[in-house]
């Protein structure tokens, strides 16, 4: 028999600590799952929003009703004849009331509301002089302000970027109260066997041997139970209604395509967490039995 | 082998005993004998380092007790075989397996046939398949016996390992270690039986220190 399998022999698999890590490992690999999902979400949304936005433009022209028609085409001259603008488009007033619908309800008498004209534009890569854009539509067409969206979407951006702070922070915290747990377990599974560590050390056992023992117990369960936590985890994801097509701003939330791996390495980072939290663990109990 | 030079030990309410010198050889056949309390399990503690002595010297295999590492002590238990009166077994394994565990566990080969015949040699070999705790006071002492030379140790350490017999049985488990000092192993029993010792005696060339008003002395020729 060779030191591997008798080392997978020595502990027995019995004991209130083997529970305890795995259903810690269990509950903490499903709440990670969550914690991941949150952080690529927000990911996701800060890399959508800032791409979205970037580069695109609006111009709003707010101006009496005899002179609106002569200052949007005034304004669509300009856009055209700007460098760094690949595209103007003037919004329809269908297009003007379907996003407005979405805050006022569809009842209400848009073709009353003295609406303005927006002008949206698509900007190439190097993007227009946009401090040059403004003095120009400032003196061919007063009633045009040139909004790049910098106001709003840098907020956004910082938004998305904090959540997602806040979610690797809830992964830290979970993997560390996950490795205090399996410590502790770790600790109430060597002091219940003191007899196995007893006889071990009389017969010549080394200290690496007699922790490696009880280290691949407790990190195999932290492995298994982890499996059944993110396993879970990952059908309570797929149970969830996608309501991104119906509400566009939740699109995205949760996995989708190649981001569904990444739960896939919760199970061997608790496993190695487990590893390495007990292995300490063990080797400091150790040094107190002679 | 083992060497003792001015040892001295106390658990914190005064010393057991102090400045204890004495020298266990190769090949030698020693008894320590002393009243209860008297510290015949602390000294054979002593011997496989699972004490440090409050003061003095206490040599294991030419290596100083104080300056080993746990890894070095762990090597040296490997040539140190001790039997305890109430031996400890990993109880869910088979006998086989718990007597085999100094190998095993150390990385070493493990040849079937060879425990086959140590626990034959013992009077265990029907019993190999057999869980420690469905087997009898002398079973265990047998089967502790052959855990604890299975490694072909410089040195046996028995702590009472009759205590627990009746005399037959004693007498058998005697000559086990009797046979085991003839070829060649070191053997230091600590017993308060005094007919066990004169069975000993008997057999091979034994000489018998006894631990008592905190010194260690050789017994006289009327044991």
């Amino acid at each position: 028999m060779s030191t591997a399998q008798i080392s997978n022999l020595v502990v027995p698999g019995k004991g209130q600590s083997v529970w305890l890590v795995t259903l810690s490992a269990a509950a903490m690999a499903f709440l990670a799952v969550f914690a991941l999902a949150l952080s690529v979400t927000a990911s996701k949304l800060a890399h959508t929003w800032s791409a979205s936005l970037a580069q695109t433009a609006t111009v709003r022209i707010a101006a009496p009703p005899q002179e609106i028609e002569a200052q949007t085409e005034l304004v669509l001259e300009v856009l055209r004849t700007t460098p760094g603008i690949s595209a103007a488009r003037l919004m329809p007033v269908e297009d003007q009331a379907a996003l407005l619908e979405a805050w006022l309800g569809p009842d209400l008498p848009l073709d009353a509301l003295p609406l303005p004209r927006l002008v949206e534009l698509t900007e190439t890569a190097t993007g227009p002089d946009r401090q040059g854009l403004r003095l120009r539509l400032a003196a061919e067409a007063p009633g045009a302000v040139y909004d790049d969206h910098t106001r709003w979407r840098r907020p956004l951006v910082q938004a998305a970027s904090r959540l997602q702070g806040v979610a690797l922070v809830s992964l830290g915290l979970i993997g560390a109260v996950t490795a205090a747990i399996i410590a502790l377990a770790s600790s109430a599974a060597l002091s219940s066997n003191g007899q196995v560590i007893r006889v071990l050390r009389l017969v010549g056992a080394r200290d690496r041997f007699i922790a490696r023992a009880f280290v691949r117990r407790i990190s195999t369960r932290a492995f298994f139970g982890a499996l059944a936590g993110t396993a879970l985890a990952m059908l309570v994801m797929l149970a969830v209604p996608n309501v991104g097509q119906t509400v566009p701003v939740f699109e995205g939330i949760g996995f989708d395509g190649v981001n569904w791996l990444w739960p896939l390495a919760v199970p061997p980072l608790a496993m190695a967490l487990a590893w390495a939290s007990s292995m300490a663990t063990a080797f400091r109990v150790l040094r107190g039995v002679t | 082998m083992i060497v003792f030079e001015d040892v001295s030990h106390d658990y914190g309410g005064g010393p057991l005993f102090r400045d204890v010198s004495v020298r266990l050889e190769p090949g030698s056949f020693h008894f320590l004998t002393g009243p209860s309390g008297a510290g015949k399990s602390t000294f054979l503690k002593l011997c496989y380092g699972e004490l440090v002595p409050s003061d003095g010297k206490v040599t294991l295999l030419n290596r100083d007790l104080r300056k080993m590492s746990r890894d070095e002590l762990a090597e040296t238990r490997e040539r140190i075989g001790v039997v305890h009166q109430d031996c400890q077994f990993l109880d869910h394994l088979s006998v086989e397996l718990n007597v085999a565990l100094p190998l095993s566990t150390t990385g070493r080969a493990v040849s079937q046939s060879d425990i086959g015949d140590l626990l034959g040699w013992v009077g265990l070999g029907e019993r190999a398949e057999a869980l420690p705790p469905t087997l009898s006071g002398g079973e265990r002492q047998r089967a502790a016996l052959a855990r604890a030379i299975i490694s072909a140790p410089n040195v046996l350490l028995a702590d009472e390992p009759t205590g627990n017999l009746d005399w037959e049985m004693s007498q058998r488990l005697m000559m086990l270690m009797i046979e085991l000092n003839r070829m060649g192993t070191a053997v230091l029993i600590a017993t308060h039986d005094l007919n066990l010792i004169r069975f000993a005696k008997a057999q091979v060339q034994a000489r018998v220190m006894r631990i008592s008003g905190r010194k260690l002395q050789l017994a006289g020729s009327e044991l």
